[in-house]
């Protein structure tokens, strides 16, 4: 299929859902429960998006996982996204060259 | 009108800074997945969002179906619409229709959180400013990921792969940390995440990923329901 469809549908889809409620929406969603799986949804997708494809990130099992754990354990302590994401890289990239 | 528009662009920068590497891993990524750089470019510019354009690259990659496509993009973007209803309780009354349908395309966690915090109602310069310095961010990172990917030595752009996953684990883990209800969401996401890997290879990634997060979801919305006024403030 083309990359062009994809890219179209992807698109179209993730405007809409910004525009519809922005533009047209007048009334507040009253329903906790479904506020709260709103509240939820950008961690759960994050994490399932996460885990396991980091393990298979590198094209290097051992690589990625020493990866991963730099990458959790600097994010445990807080530091910025970009010295965590390149942190990881840096590990898996050292692992490498010793494997 | 030209005074909001700057007033925008500054607020715009360091969301421009954050982007910039964030999107430098989607770059990587996309290129490995096979995408030419200039796909990868016309996707951040069409989409601007990091986890939506990563589950749409994996569909491609993987030759998914349009249903697959539209189904992960409405369910991983279905915050925006809250955000969307959230922003539009604060939009000054020069804000017409026609600039409702433009500012749409730049409502993400970041231009929200900043636009939400602000003390007054938000006009259409103001928005531009910031979602026009916050996209050329994300695009032009794009954009410097995926030319990096070509000319770096394999051996460092493969451990590259890793670091917009680095990053996606540095937004979620301090505020599990804190928060035990988003760690149980992340946790239970993880393990459905991984089964689903594990003993139903046959599922879609797209369609095992929406899945996994929707019942990781709705499992920690029922045990831990929260306060209204923090689905809208504690947007990050």
């Amino acid at each position: 299929m083309s990359i062009a469809i994809y890219i179209f549908v992807m698109a179209g889809i993730t405007y809409l859902i910004r525009m519809l409620p922005f533009a047209l929406f007048r009334k507040k969603i009253k329903s906790r429960f479904f506020k709260s799986v709103l509240y939820y949804i950008p961690y759960a997708v994050l994490s399932a998006m996460t885990f396991p494809s980091i393990f298979f990130s590198t094209g290097n099992t051992v690589t990625a996982v020493v990866g991963t754990v730099i990458a959790v354990v600097l994010a445990y302590f807080k530091l910025p996204l970009i010295v965590v994401s390149i942190s990881a890289c840096a590990a898996a990239f050292v692992t490498g060259l010793f494997l | 009108m030209r005074k909001p528009f700057y007033r925008g662009m500054l607020h715009g920068f360091p969301i421009a800074l954050g982007y910039f590497s964030v999107s430098f891993g989607f770059g990587i990524v996309a290129v490995q997945s096979g995408l030419k750089a200039i796909e990868a470019v016309i996707i951040s510019l069409t989409n601007l969002t990091s986890a939506g354009q990563t589950m749409g690259v994996a569909i491609i990659a993987a030759g998914g179906t349009l249903l697959e496509m539209a189904a992960t993009q409405l369910v991983i973007n279905l915050r925006y619409a809250l955000m969307g209803i959230s922003l539009s309780q604060k939009l000054d009354k020069s804000f017409t229709t026609p600039h409702r349908l433009l500012a749409a395309y730049g409502i993400t966690d970041e231009i929200f959180a900043v636009a939400a915090a602000q003390d007054c109602k938000l006009v259409p310069a103001y928005m531009y400013g910031m979602i026009s310095v916050a996209a050329a961010g994300w695009v032009v990172g794009t954009l410097a990921g995926s030319v990096a990917n070509m000319l770096l030595p394999v051996s460092l752009t493969a451990a590259m792969g890793i670091m917009l996953y680095g990053m996606f684990v540095a937004i979620i883990i301090p505020p599990a940390k804190t928060d035990h209800r988003i760690l149980s969401a992340i946790v239970i996401a993880a393990i459905l995440s991984c089964a689903f890997k594990l003993w139903l290879p046959g599922v879609s990634v797209g369609f095992a990923i929406i899945i996994s997060a929707i019942a990781s979801s709705v499992i920690t919305a029922l045990l831990f329901p929260v306060d209204s006024e923090e689905t809208e403030e504690n947007k990050q």
